[in-house]
């Protein structure tokens, strides 16, 4: 059974009017229907999410990431904790998040940068399952919607374990976003997508994230077979890289695309990371226009 | 011999599948591939022969008596060493290879740390003629270079794992991305009691030969069961494989012996299970776990590369908060200095993994045991470099 909103409370030593305003959020499911609302109003075929480290480069640089991605007009924003065990990440967000932790940065360190950027858009955090639960599902779901998130993505909890997390998440007002893969069968993608919040996570490829040279074939029968049983929004991830891919992911009816490695490979070369990543996800905007 | 289909999930608390949802239908296909060869006498048949006449099973149960001279007890020493490839690995790995060729997947990928099972793996798939691939630290690919150059000469690609600490948890990680890419026509050959189940049940149970034989074997030579049985973790598909068949005989007393490294205050150890504190997530399963307080995998350390990984299996954390098993860690000088002892003492030369567990079995036992059996689980042809530039 999924508890109620209601019956979760404000969180400790929060304002009274404030934690009145969440609850009343919470009930609603607020995490969900801030994503839910940014999709509809995506102005272009599909919603545009861009992926980024907390952190990296550096502390200053992921923060002018994340103002770039909201003046070149991104509908949500994913933001990865830095985890030193990425198992579902391929070497460009690897590297990334280890750079990130090299120069220091913690949950505490990207839940404020979460925060600079929901007040310009949702947030959807991407964080490895130990990171939850070293705070305790609740605690950590509950510190999420307190620094504005709208979502979180667990790229390594996998339906069977979830009922612990989703309970959390729903009783805090989180989305907690499904994951389907090209493996998925036919059974296992409608569980997931039935226990989806906020949006549906296809992973494009067999494989991990990182950049690819086209989009693979199967990935429309596979957003079809979401579609077909999905009360709510289906994006595609990993490997999507240019944006003639990000045209194409939507032609083959992507209702939001997310591009991570590409931008990532970028930041981590570039002089000014703020305007190099812009402009390319300038570049995405346009295509899916 | 029949090999049991364990398909537990579970032990107490820990345990779980959490892994990206791409590789979850494969751990289902192995699932199902695994419950049903353990009901298929023809699997049962081969594996059981190749045991017999390829790896060279049963090993003997040697009673050591200058070792027990030494310790001022019976010691009994299961010789894994005396196996086919030099360690216990081999039994994990003929049978997962065969599990692969017969599940249809003509690519075998496994990690290794000390060379061990990635040398098992590379021979298992030599003689089945399928493609091996060895993810390997590149650190312990120094430490341990004759191994690397067997899984060469025997066939199988060595692929070094540069990021991170570049040793066996990175080789895990790398190990699994490639699956998470390759699942259709790969099969993981885990190197120990880790893993999303099926894994932990699947390679204790290929393991338990260890302990069924030297149960029956003491019983036989002895007429009694030990005091004590003592093997040490790195993973923990040795000990597993030594403690199940006396998990039902409350007499006694299961000893896991981890890698102390530089010791267990300054972090530099590889002993989660000993050192306690919160479970954690690590390689697709909830257990005893190295961490910080934001749920950082820490770096292990142990002179001894199999030893060198901060996690472990989930039943021995479950065997540990049952009270049934218990956990002590070994530090890099004693293990060196026990390797040297038994060198000299029996004429054999142990892993430096296995030294560990020498070294607790030689030490003062508060509980008096009079009798122990020990899996000396390899021998340390692949030490002899690094415990003689440590001398030098
Ligand atoms: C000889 C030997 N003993 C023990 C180990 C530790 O592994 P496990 O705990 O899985 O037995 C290794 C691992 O490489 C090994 O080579």
């Amino acid at each position: 059974m999924r508890e109620t909103a209601a019956d979760a409370g404000p969180a400790a030593g929060e304002e009274p009017a404030q934690a009145a305003g969440r609850r009343a959020g919470a009930a609603s499911g607020a995490g969900h229907e801030r994503i839910a609302a940014a999709f509809a109003a995506a102005p272009g075929r599909a919603a545009l999410m861009p992926y980024l480290m907390a952190g990296f480069p550096t502390r200053e640089g992921a923060r002018a990431i994340g103002r770039a991605y909201a003046e070149q007009g991104a509908d949500l924003v994913e933001l990865g904790l830095p985890f030193s065990d990425p198992l579902a990440d391929g070497p460009v967000i690897h590297e990334a998040g280890t750079r990130a932790l090299a120069n220091g940065t913690t949950v505490a360190d990207a839940l404020a940068l979460c925060e600079e950027l929901a007040a310009r858009m949702p947030v959807v955090v991407m964080g490895y399952l130990n990171l939850v639960l070293a705070r305790g599902a609740e605690a950590f779901a509950a510190t999420l919607v307190e620094a504005g998130a709208s979502g979180l993505i667990v790229p390594d909890l996998p339906l069977e374990e979830s009922d612990e997390v989703l309970g959390a998440c729903d009783a805090a007002g989180l989305a907690l976003v499904g994951l389907v893969a090209p493996t998925s069968s036919p059974e296992r993608l409608r569980a997931i997508v039935q226990r989806a919040r906020g949006f549906v996570y296809a992973v494009s490829v067999v494989g991990i994230t990182g950049e690819r040279t086209a989009l693979a074939a199967h990935v429309g029968p596979l957003l079809e077979r979401v579609k077909g049983c999905s009360p709510v929004p289906v994006a595609l991830g990993f490997g999507i890289s240019t944006p003639e891919q990000a045209t194409a992911a939507a032609a083959a009816g992507a209702e939001g695309v997310i591009v991570a490695s590409r931008l990532m490979r970028e930041a981590g070369q570039a002089e000014d990371p703020g305007a190099a990543v812009g402009a390319l996800v300038a570049g995405f905007r346009a295509a899916l226009r | 011999m029949t090999v049991e289909a364990g398909v537990a999930h579970r032990f107490g608390p820990y345990g779980g599948q959490y892994v990206p949802e791409t590789l979850m239908p494969a751990l289902g296909e192995l699932e199902a591939a695994w419950v049903a060869v353990g009901e298929d006498p023809g699997f049962q048949a081969e594996l059981a022969l190749l045991l017999r006449d390829y790896a060279g099973r049963p090993t003997p149960l040697y009673l050591a008596e200058r070792l027990s001279e030494a310790a001022g007890r019976e010691v009994w020493l299961k010789r894994e060493d005396l196996m086919h490839t030099g360690s216990h690995k081999l039994n994990n790995a003929l049978g997962q290879a065969l599990l692969g060729r017969r599940m249809g997947k003509e690519r075998i990928i496994a990690e290794t740390g000390a060379g061990q099972h990635g040398v098992a793996t590379a021979t298992a798939c030599a003689l089945l003629g399928l493609e091996c691939v060895v993810y390997m630290g590149e650190e312990d690919t120094r430490r341990q270079r004759p191994n690397v150059e067997r899984m060469r000469l025997l066939g199988a690609e060595v692929r070094p794992v540069t990021v991170g600490a570049r040793t066996l948890k990175e080789a895990v990680s790398e190990a699994i991305r490639d699956w998470v890419a390759n699942v259709a026509d790969t099969h993981y050959v885990i190197g120990s009691a880790v893993g999303p189940a099926p894994y932990p049940a699947m390679v204790r149970d290929l393991q338990r030969v260890i302990g069924d034989e030297a149960r029956a074997q003491l019983l036989e030579r002895a007429g009694a069961l030990p005091d004590r049985v003592i093997a040490c973790v790195g993973g923990g598909s040795n000990s597993i494989g030594t403690f199940t068949a006396f998990v039902g005989d409350p007499g006694v007393r299961l000893i896991g012996v981890e890698g102390a490294g530089e010791g267990l205050d300054g972090g530099r150890h590889g002993a989660p299970l000993t050192a306690g504190g919160r479970a954690g997530i690590l390689h697709g399963s909830l257990s005893a776990v190295m961490q910080d307080d934001e749920g950082q995998i820490t770096d292990a350390h142990s002179i001894s590369a199999g030893l060198d990984y901060p996690g472990s299996g989930p039943e021995h954390a479950w065997l540990r908060d049952s009270g049934r098993a218990v956990y002590c860690a070994v530090h890099d000088d004693d293990a060196v200095a026990a390797f040297r002892r038994v060198t000299v003492l029996e004429g054999i030369v142990p892993a430096l993994e296995t030294a560990h567990a020498l070294h607790h079995a030689l030490a003062p036992d508060p509980g008096s045991s009079t009798r122990d059996l020990v899996c000396l689980s390899g021998r340390g042809d692949k030490d002899l470099a690094e415990v003689l530039a440590r001398d030098a």
